[in-house]
């Protein structure tokens, strides 16, 4: 083959590549994602993905909102914060999209905030962490639960337990160092006790060590691990190999099948705060949040044929929210903000949402469920 | 006629600063210009590499972790210490050049593969640094970078930030020209060809290699700085062991021991993956395929067989 046969098949690439910019129908309303649908965030940005098309495709079928069909822009920044922000831009000037639901991480939601705020287009973020919307951003939203209201869930748990002295082995990742950050800013007002510190990286593959010197420490009454990933899961493996005879807890970050699989019968046992998602099928049929988690649950599970995880949950409430927002106000960018603001009472897979000017989240500790895993499978502690 | 041109010593600087100024009067929005303005930032950390690695012969795997210095001099500094966005430019080239200076003697003695294993412990050591150290840096989550003011004028479009990369890019051009063409870039020459016939005719091959690898992580860390500023946020991503390959790849497929190879290379680099956005499930494949499609077809790099082709009237 020649240079200008070589030549002619990368410029049909790019052709083929520039010719499908701008498809979209003019009458469509464009809402735009920026997901870590790959990468090593891909475990909260695939499932978003997933969840943001299937119900896209759901609303549209069932005549749009108000009469106008939806149309989803989705870009993947792999994780990357940068690439993130370049995504963000090109929805704002290139798609002209009038709401966002995205960012699956605090960094990658981060980056790209800046962007939103001087566009004045609502965000809704998936990311985890309490500096999204602390202090409060005038077109900032989020949905997931924030890692101090994990730890305030640990800890009331423990003073239930009358465990009070702990000790933390956390995760050096984002999520890992942010809730540790959090559980020792909110500890005191619980009066729990952290005695003792240790810390893994994220391709740590034996955590033996730290754990034995958390085993040494005298008076240690229980055992949190801030994380996601698979180091949760090889931390439970050690802490059963060592013999660790106090109560584990995991966080939020470790709410899917998967970290069950992982862990194997050593996750029996352990607890953790998760949204009511994972344990749909055991809500008591009076809980609020049992018809929609169950509904969202199931449809996921049809779909897909995955276990299903809180992350996609995430970006389901943050579709909810927007789309009740622009049923009761229409397309405009500012509007929706406000009308996202006014959210009150709607039941999402991570609980009752109630918004305000001061808070973007909206949601209480009640939207926590303890969960033990018991015989490989999620249950209600209380 | 335009052979003598071509000749020119001064001709690809022109030709680089002449197409970023044309390029730049026919964008249409900031999201274009977003795009040009990484492509030049991209540009100047695989201009620099392409020095080392194009000219000198020398592979370096941690180029990320003197682009995450420079990135993380204009967002640490101003913020924790009040340093001014300029001086803290400087000051990110300085430490650059001088952890440059000091590895550089131990390391550019390794051959091969030590060579770029050494390196490549560097950039990790630089991205573990910038995770780890979440009192300075933010940790993994990164930290926000206070914009710069020049003349009491805060920039932060994309539009500036164009020019102002465009100019440090075609300035960086033009100081490697000079440097190519003076003793130095001859010494280099001759040490890339061989190393044993350099030193025999009495080049000193440790000094030569390691002002090139000053010069190269100048450049990058330039490249970061300018990058944070653009941004307006960093993360420990920027020096990333992927970020590091993504330099060189652009070096490589641009053209090594070209000028505006490094250019070239981030063109392809960071303009395909938006390009290909839309394919979503096939852009990495793609990306792939037309990777390999330019090593095996064009096994110089884009510059050097497209200016060979030129030169002998057959493109």
């Amino acid at each position: 083959m020649t240079l200008h046969k070589s030549l002619a098949i990368a410029a049909g690439l790019l052709m083929g590549a520039t010719s499908l910019f701008g498809g979209a129908q003019a009458q469509d309303i464009k809402v735009g994602a920026v997901l870590s649908v790959t990468g090593p965030g891909a475990f909260l940005g695939d499932p978003a993905d997933k969840t943001l098309r299937m119900y896209v495709d759901e609303i549209n079928a069932k005549g749009g909102v108000k009469g106008r069909k939806l149309q989803l822009v989705i870009y993947d920044d792999g994780g990357d914060a940068g690439k993130a922000r370049t995504f963000a831009t090109r929805l704002v000037e290139e798609d002209k999209i009038v709401a966002m639901v995205g960012g699956s991480s605090t960094g990658t939601t981060m980056a790209m905030v800046p962007i939103f705020e001087e566009a004045q287009i609502p965000f809704i973020s998936l990311g985890g962490a309490v500096v999204i919307i602390e202090p409060v951003k005038k077109f900032v939203f989020k949905t997931p639960h924030t890692d101090r209201m994990a730890c305030e869930k640990i800890f009331t748990d423990l003073k239930q337990r009358n465990l009070t002295r702990i000790a933390l082995i956390s995760g050096t990742d984002g999520f890992g160092k942010s809730m540790r950050d959090q559980c020792a800013a909110v500890n005191a007002k619980y009066g729990v006790e952290i005695l003792a510190e240790e810390t893994y990286g994220p391709r740590d593959t034996d955590m033996t060590p730290q754990l034995t010197n958390l085993k040494a420490k005298a008076g240690v009454q229980a055992v949190i691990n801030p994380g996601f990933g698979q180091g949760p899961a090889i931390v439970t493996r050690n802490f059963r190999q060592l013999g660790f005879a106090v109560p584990l807890y995991q966080s939020h970050g470790v709410a899917s099948k998967q970290y069950i699989d992982l862990a194997g019968d050593a996750a029996n046992g352990v607890r953790l705060p998760a949204a009511a998602l994972l344990v749909a099928d055991k809500l008591a049929a009076s809980d609020p949040q049992k018809a929609v988690a169950s509904a969202y649950a199931t449809k996921f599970q049809t779909i897909t044929k995955e276990p299903v995880s809180t992350f996609g949950g995430h970006a389901f409430d943050g579709l909810m929210i927007l789309v009740g927002a622009m049923e009761r106000g229409g397309f405009d960018p500012k509007v929706i903000r406000d009308e996202i603001e006014k959210t009150k009472g709607l039941i999402g897979t991570a609980g009752v949402f109630n918004m305000s000017a001061s808070d973007h989240m909206g949601l209480d500790l009640s939207a926590f469920k303890m969960l033990e895993i018991r015989n490989g499978d999620w249950a209600l502690a209380e | 006629m335009m052979a003598r041109f071509r000749q020119n010593r001064w001709f690809e600087p022109a030709l680089i600063a002449l197409i970023i100024i044309i390029i730049g009067l026919v964008l249409p929005s900031t999201y274009y210009f977003r795009i040009a303005t990484l492509v030049l930032i991209a540009g100047l950390s695989a201009t620099g590499l392409n020095l080392l690695l194009g000219y000198a012969g020398q592979i370096s795997l941690g180029h990320a972790g003197f682009v995450g210095i420079g990135a993380y001099a204009v967002a640490v500094l101003p913020a924790k210490f009040a340093v001014p966005s300029l001086l803290a430019i400087f000051c990110g080239t300085l430490v650059s050049g001088v952890v440059a200076l000091i590895i550089g003697r131990p390391i550019l003695r390794l051959k091969d593969h030590f060579l770029a294993v050494a390196t490549l412990a560097f950039g990790i050591l630089i991205a573990m640094v910038l995770n780890n150290e979440q009192w300075l840096t933010g940790g993994p989550d990164g930290m926000a970078v206070s914009r710069i003011e020049l003349f009491g004028i805060r920039i932060r479009s994309a539009q500036s930030w164009y020019w102002i990369s465009g100019t440090v890019l075609v300035l960086a051009v033009v100081l490697a020209r000079n440097l190519l063409d003076s003793s130095t870039g001859r010494a280099l020459r001759a040490l890339h060809d061989s190393e044993v016939a350099a030193r025999s005719a009495g080049i000193d091959v440790a000094r030569i290699k390691s002002i090139v690898f000053v010069i190269s992580a100048v450049f990058a860390s330039l490249s970061g700085s300018l990058y944070a500023l653009f941004n307006g946020h960093v993360t420990p991503d920027i020096a990333s062991f992927l970020n590091s390959i993504e330099i060189v790849t652009m070096v490589v497929l641009g053209g090594m021991g070209s000028l505006s190879g490094g250019l070239v290379g981030a063109v392809i680099l960071v303009v395909l993956p938006q390009a290909l956005s839309f394919f979503h499930e096939y852009e990495h494949l793609l990306l792939g395929v037309l990777m390999i499609l330019i090593l095996v077809f064009m096994r110089a790099g884009i510059v050097p067989t497209l200016a060979a082709r030129w030169a002998r009237g057959r493109l």
